[in-house]
């Protein structure tokens, strides 16, 4: 057995155990934690097949945003989770025929995948033989496709920009933060000495 | 190299300084903001219209400059242009005028020049999604009115499902054709089409017909112009629409040239039901906005007749159809931007009641227009019309010919319902005075309709020789 084949049955395995145990383990935090472990996991069968720029981003993505994201939903958001995991056997035929058509499809893509593997002589960007993945994937992005890159740049752009115009509101009577104005008060504008005669209250003084 | 591209350069760096702008200046600069985008839509169209001729290609293949891209780019520049000339004054008046409308003007445009110019399926799904995200927020611009909120969401979620039933049918060309180009497309597509490139086509065609607004896919079209700020209304009914053509004209004739049959097809039922949907739709509408509705889907049908011919003539005839559209649909919003009595918009066809008694100049110009968008000669309108029915004919297509002279004299009566109350109905309340440039908007649209007959040949010219050059492009 070389390395590579211990460490693929160590983070297969991992994998595995982790995925089964995010759908069954009964505290949700606990989920989301068997889901970090199943992704880091499968970014280590990425280092496997060579793929280190999947591998990094699947840690730096999903690891580094989307799990937790999902750790803020689970902790901010009273989900009642018994509860959601309630008719569990009433919607079993329908999971298991979704499950099903899942194994169909996947079936197919793997074995049309066998028969040709080169995607039947059709591939819009060729793997290039000699090159790093990431020097790769900079190659397609940011030359060849330098043009749509920078125009998905303007769509992003163009949702920043709609969702302010839509959703920002300067409402007039809303007392905000004016730190300017803040810096520059003064002692004499700011505090009034009052002489407040014994007995007699605030009130008097005024 | 980068010449080729000198329009969007302009307008991508434009919209990033009137952004920075507005951002430091705040709402007091909503005003600079929109002068300066009128600036640098005009650069672009100075560019646009200055470039070297001939084809280039651009960006392996995603981006290509010819003829018929720099006419059909020069016309959206020109909605634009004259949709902010129209807006500036009448946000202002309702305290709409944020700078961010003219940026997303801007944007919208930029993203209908990527679309115009696009050679490659991802490339016009960029522009398209770029150009109508744009739009969706424009159309809920005035947030405070339900309508208008309405109008967005309705635009949005249906845009949203035409997004996708364009980008199901663009995974189904790579997956037969193998390719994203539209000359590798057109390459592969020798012999008999396999029907999984039929069904692409057809969910490709739907996409754009969701943004054309043409039969079947029109639902939104009424709803969202009532809705929307009629200056926004305006730019809908104008730029957009020729973006969506042009890329529709493109696509076929150089993507699928080899299987113009099945293509045509589509385009001929489309046409015919948007001719006739546009004719007996507007027939009961009192919005004079809804029935602007009604009328452009009804002129997107007269405009894919000469689609639906298949041939360099047709393409030259919707080129033509196009031009003279949007100065008809630019100088009727003019006027319907200017229905206001005592500073509040009305947009019903019962405000204009006695209009020429009130207001001669405004009656006159938007008879004018109604007369050419119902197609009566010597107006621009009839021979927008006769250009796409001679194609059709030479193409062999009489009984869509007769059908659509038909859908014509069906239209004709709302057109001249609305010269009827204003010539001869009881005068109501005078519109208040409207700006010098709403005035001239019209009164220039006025004329342009009136004179084309006298000096077509320039506009005549330049449409021939971009038909032909894209037609060209194709056939090897």
């Amino acid at each position: 057995m070389t390395p590579a084949v211990v460490f693929f049955y160590i983070f297969a395995s991992v994998l595995c155990l982790a995925a089964f145990m995010v759908i069954t383990a009964r505290n949700p935090v606990h989920s989301v934690m068997f889901l970090i472990l199943a992704f880091v996991a499968s970014s280590g069968l990425f280092l496997l097949i060579g793929a280190e720029f999947l591998a990094m981003l699947l840690v730096v993505v999903y690891v580094g945003a989307v799990a937790v994201l999902f750790l803020f939903v689970v902790m901010m958001l009273d989900v009642d989770f018994a509860e959601l995991k309630q008719g569990f056997l009433q919607y079993l035929p329908i999971g298991a025929l979704i499950g099903g058509l899942v194994v169909i499809e996947l079936v197919l893509v793997v074995g049309g995948f066998i028969a040709t593997p080169s995607g039947g002589g059709h591939v819009q960007t060729p793997t290039p033989a000699a090159a790093s993945n990431v020097m790769a994937l900079g190659e397609v992005l940011y030359t060849r496709y330098f043009y749509l890159f920078q125009a998905a740049g303007f769509v992003l752009l163009t949702a920043m920009v709609g969702a302010i115009v839509l959703t920002l509101h300067h409402k007039p009577g809303v007392k905000r933060q004016n730190i300017a104005a803040q810096n520059a008060r003064t002692r004499a504008g700011a505090i009034d000495i009052v002489k407040v005669p014994s007995g007699r209250g605030l009130e008097a003084a005024e | 190299m980068i010449g080729h591209a000198l329009p969007e350069f302009i307008l991508a760096l434009g919209i990033l300084a009137m952004l920075l702008l507005g951002a430091l200046g705040g709402e007091k600069r909503a005003w600079l903001v929109t002068e300066l985008a009128i600036g640098v839509l005009g650069l672009a169209l100075v560019a646009c219209l200055f470039q070297p001729s001939g084809a280039t290609v651009l960006f392996n293949g995603l981006l290509v400059d010819d003829a018929f891209g720099r006419f059909m780019k020069a016309l959206s520049l020109v909605g634009s242009i004259a949709t902010l000339l129209m807006a500036m004054a009448w946000f202002r008046r309702r305290g709409l005028d944020q700078y961010e409308f003219p940026v997303l003007v801007c944007l919208a445009t930029l993203g209908m020049m990527i679309l115009i110019s696009a050679d490659n399926l991802m490339a016009l799904y960029l522009g398209l999604e770029l150009m109508s995200l744009a739009l969706y927020v424009i159309a809920a611009y005035a947030r405070a009115d339900a309508r208008a909120s309405e109008a967005g969401l309705k635009y949005f979620v249906l845009g949203a499902l035409s997004s996708g039933l364009l980008l199901y049918g663009a995974s189904l060309i790579y997956g037969f054709a193998g390719t994203l180009g539209f000359a590798g497309i057109a390459a592969e597509l020798q012999g008999p089409a396999s029907l999984g490139i039929i069904f692409g086509l057809t969910f490709l065609m739907a996409g754009l017909a969701f943004k054309m607004s043409v039969v079947p896919f029109h639902m939104w079209t009424p709803d969202v112009y009532e809705g929307a700020p009629t200056p926004v209304t305006a730019f809908f009914a104008s730029a957009p629409k020729i973006a969506a053509i042009a890329i529709t004209l493109r696509l076929v004739s150089v993507a699928f040239p080899g299987i113009s049959g099945e293509w045509r097809q589509i385009i001929i039922f489309m046409s015919v039901a948007s001719m006739a949907l546009g004719a007996f739709g507007a027939i009961g509408q009192t919005n004079i906005k809804r029935l602007m509705a009604y009328s452009s889907i009804g002129h997107m049908g007269f405009a894919l007749v000469g689609l639906a011919a298949g041939t360099a003539q047709g393409v030259e005839g919707v080129m033509l159809y196009m031009t003279i559209y949007l100065v008809m649909t630019l100088g009727t919003f003019a006027a319907i931007i200017a229905m206001e009595i005592k500073g509040q918009a009305v947009e019903n066809i019962a405000d204009l009641a006695g209009l020429s008694s009130t207001n001669f100049p405004m009656a006159f110009f938007l008879a004018m227009m109604m007369f050419s968008l119902a197609g009566i000669p010597p107006l621009a309108g009839f021979f927008a019309k006769w250009y796409v029915f001679v194609a059709a004919i030479h193409a062999g297509l009489y009984v869509m010919a007769v059908l659509g002279v038909l859908a014509s004299a069906v239209a004709a009566f709302y057109y001249l319902r609305i010269v009827k109350v204003m010539f001869f109905d009881a005068a109501g309340a005078s519109f208040d005075r409207a700006s010098l440039t709403l005035r001239s908007l019209l009164a220039g649209a006025g004329v342009l309709v009136m004179v084309f007959w006298v000096w077509p040949g320039p506009v005549v010219a330049v449409t021939h020789h971009a038909a032909r050059a894209l037609m060209q492009g194709q056939k090897p």
